[in-house]
């Protein structure tokens, strides 16, 4: 395992390395003393697992594709934004705009998320042990969002194809938000997703939400309805 | 009853072209949707003009002495800045607003000259990154298509907070033009009205996208310059906020730059001219001593030769077209007489954009329409239309004794109205009066 440690050299020096990681590197990383600094591990493209020793600022593991990430502590704003592939895991809360526009990959929020968790996301799983905040799912286009606690007002949103599961209650659903039947298969791939997430929750009392689609063509007479 | 003709009188306020809006109005109960900039008639670089050499100052000879045209972008912090022969770029136009065709004659015909050409809402093309050697990448609100594979093989990243045609407001692509293609990547339901966020998604003023053109660098290793693209609305404040969110270049599009879709209200009510936004920005750099050091790209209304060389007298490094370039293309060429007919309109008058009906193939993803466009052919006009631009300013820079057009200065300005001179900061033609100022 590789350490790098932040109170020594600078962040460009370590998205450096990690960029400059050959296919014969060493796969395990280490970074100590983050102190919240943004932007760490941004841009992966190897297959690294990466562990970072505390809290993070903005954008820690955005954009990346293949790498395994865990910030051990609290996540700062857009954690995860636009992930293409891999996983990050924050084992603490995780603040607004989490895995933003996210196209693919898993993003596991041990505890709570922010306002706006999955916003415009376009293929990513994120999975949610706490609650979110409001505007959740706000514009989400694909992927699923689970929320193991509670959803803030105006879950989902203007959402498009996206699905949204949520196991506590939920404040309010945005425009064009709908709950939708919960069947087994549903309940299965929920399930499915909480495992692959290391994340243990009784699915029995899991609703599922979606989109009505009245307004993905404009017509003057929903206009009332945004 | 006199039926003397003299004695008809339309009114001012109600003349027909707001009668016949109102009763649109009455009858669709919705707002006009269209393509094209603003129609109304707007302070602009036609009321400038260039003093030339006299007693005080020396011409250039036309065809003998050198006038340069070189320009560099994004020197502050790129490690490859972008390096350009002509201070004329291609701005960004979206495939789905355009025909791949289209993309690609705009790329072929900007690298002929020694130019780049911008991606658009919707992400990046194959088409177009072939085309184009140069290629200027969009981080627009929506993140429509973005990929940080296509980040790394841009040459400039523009993150967009807005647009002249409606700053304040997100794109628009409506369902006729939303095909599987463009569905796909967009990740979109195909044939849906696309509205696309008018906000980014994962940062809210100055400060955040400080931290956000950090995470760009980050990711692209420090290589690529970072351009801010605004609509002019507040230049003189928006500007020394990209600057001090770490721009390289910032590019300025006035309320003249043209759009794929948005409400007429909203094109021809929101912004500000590129004329006075122009020296409000360029004002804003020079109050940081930027100006120069972050380099400036103005759009919006920027037609011929005269127009570049005026706004680079004025102060910008380089102009942007979107329009006039689509026009070199044939947007509202007399051609297809009967297709422009079905669209209640004729060549010249056309801003149907926003139906996908474009009779010359451009503006449309319909695949009939789209092979009305030979991009070949296409690029060569478009080279043609650039390479007259240039020629034109060289010969104004000429005229004025400067051996590359980026010497060019406001002093070798005057202004036909006194509108156009407190708007520009340069003195009524015959007089030493800047409104506003002396």
């Amino acid at each position: 395992m590789i350490t790098f440690d932040l109170d020594r050299a600078p962040l460009r020096e370590l998205n450096q390395s990690l960029h400059d990681v050959a296919g014969e590197g060493d796969r395990r990383w280490r970074i100590v003393n983050p102190r919240g600094r943004h932007n760490i591990a941004v841009g992966m493209t190897q297959a690294l697992d990466v562990e970072v020793a505390g809290h993070t600022g903005y954008y820690c593991g955005g954009m990346n594709q293949n790498a395994a990430i865990t910030i051990c502590g609290h996540a700062g704003q857009g954690v995860a934004e636009n992930i293409v592939s891999g996983r990050v895991r924050v084992k603490g809360n995780a603040s607004q705009s989490a895995a933003a526009s996210g196209r693919g990959g898993l993003v596991v929020i041990e505890g709570d998320a922010g306002a706006r968790c999955g916003i415009s996301m376009k293929g990513v799983d994120i999975v949610v042990g706490g609650s979110v905040d409001h505007m959740s799912a706000f514009l989400a286009q694909a992927g699923t969002l689970v929320v193991c606690g509670d959803a803030g007002p105006d879950l989902g949103d203007s959402i498009y194809e996206a699905v949204i599961f949520v196991g506590g209650q939920v404040g309010s659903l945005g425009a064009d938000c709908i709950e939708k039947e919960m069947t087994a298969a549903h309940r299965g791939k929920l399930e499915a997703l909480l495992a692959q997430a290391g994340i243990g929750a009784d699915t029995s009392a899991f609703r599922r939400f979606g989109s009505a689609r009245r307004l993905y063509n404009f017509h003057v007479d929903h206009a009332g309805e945004y | 009853m006199s039926t003397d003709p003299r004695l008809k009188r339309e009114s001012a306020s109600f003349h027909r072209n707001v009668i016949a809006e109102i009763q649109r109005a009455a009858s669709e109960g919705i707002y006009e949707i269209r393509g094209f900039g603003a129609k109304r008639h707007l302070p602009s670089f036609d009321d400038l003009v260039f003093l030339g050499a006299s007693m005080s100052r020396y011409p250039l000879e036309g065809y003998r002495e050198r006038c340069a045209t070189d320009v560099v972008l994004g020197s502050r912090f790129a490690r490859k800045p972008v390096e350009l022969k002509i201070p004329i770029t291609i701005a960004g136009m979206s495939f789905g607003s355009l025909s791949a065709n289209a993309k690609r004659a705009l790329g072929l015909g900007a690298t002929k000259m020694g130019t780049s050409t911008t991606t658009g809402d919707g992400g990046m093309t194959e088409e177009e990154r072939d085309a184009s050697a140069v290629l200027v990448y969009q981080v627009l609100p929506s993140r429509y298509g973005m990929n940080p594979d296509d980040l790394r093989r841009a040459d400039a990243i523009e993150v967009v907070i807005g647009q002249g045609a409606k700053p304040g407001g997100g794109g628009m692509l409506l369902g006729q033009k939303i095909t599987d293609r463009v569905a796909a990547m967009r990740t979109l339901p195909t044939g849906i009205d696309q509205r696309s966020a008018c906000r980014h998604p994962d940062w809210t003023g100055p400060d955040d996208l400080e931290i956000k053109i950090e995470e760009l660098r980050e990711i692209t290793d420090w290589m690529k310059p970072i351009y801010v693209k605004i609509g002019a609305t507040r230049p003189r404040f928006d500007v020394a906020l990209a600057v001090k969110a770490g721009a390289d270049v910032i590019v300025l599009d006035g309320m003249q730059g043209g759009t794929g879709a948005t409400q007429d209200v909203f094109i021809e009510h929101v912004g500000i001219p590129t004329l006075p936004a122009l020296r409000e920005a360029v004002e804003a750099l020079q109050e940081l001593d930027m100006h120069r050091k972050v380099q400036l790209i103005v759009s919006g209304g920027i037609r011929s030769g005269a127009d570049v060389a005026k706004a680079l007298a004025l102060g910008a490094d380089a102009v942007s077209i979107g329009t006039a370039a689509l026009i070199a293309l044939n947007c509202n060429g007399p051609l297809y007489e009967d297709d422009y007919k079905a669209l209640g309109v004729e060549a010249g008058l056309c801003h149907h954009c926003h139906t996908g009906r474009c009779p010359v193939g451009i503006a449309t993803q319909d695949t009939e329409l789209e092979q009305r466009l030979d991009p070949e052919a296409a690029a060569l006009r478009l080279r043609n239309y650039l390479s007259t631009m240039v020629l034109e300013a060289q010969t104004l820079a000429r005229a004025c004794g400067k051996s590359h057009l980026l010497h060019l200065e406001p002093e070798d300005l005057v202004a036909l109205t006194i509108e156009a001179a407190a708007m520009a900061g340069v003195p009524l033609a015959g007089t030493r009066w800047i409104p506003g100022r002396s």
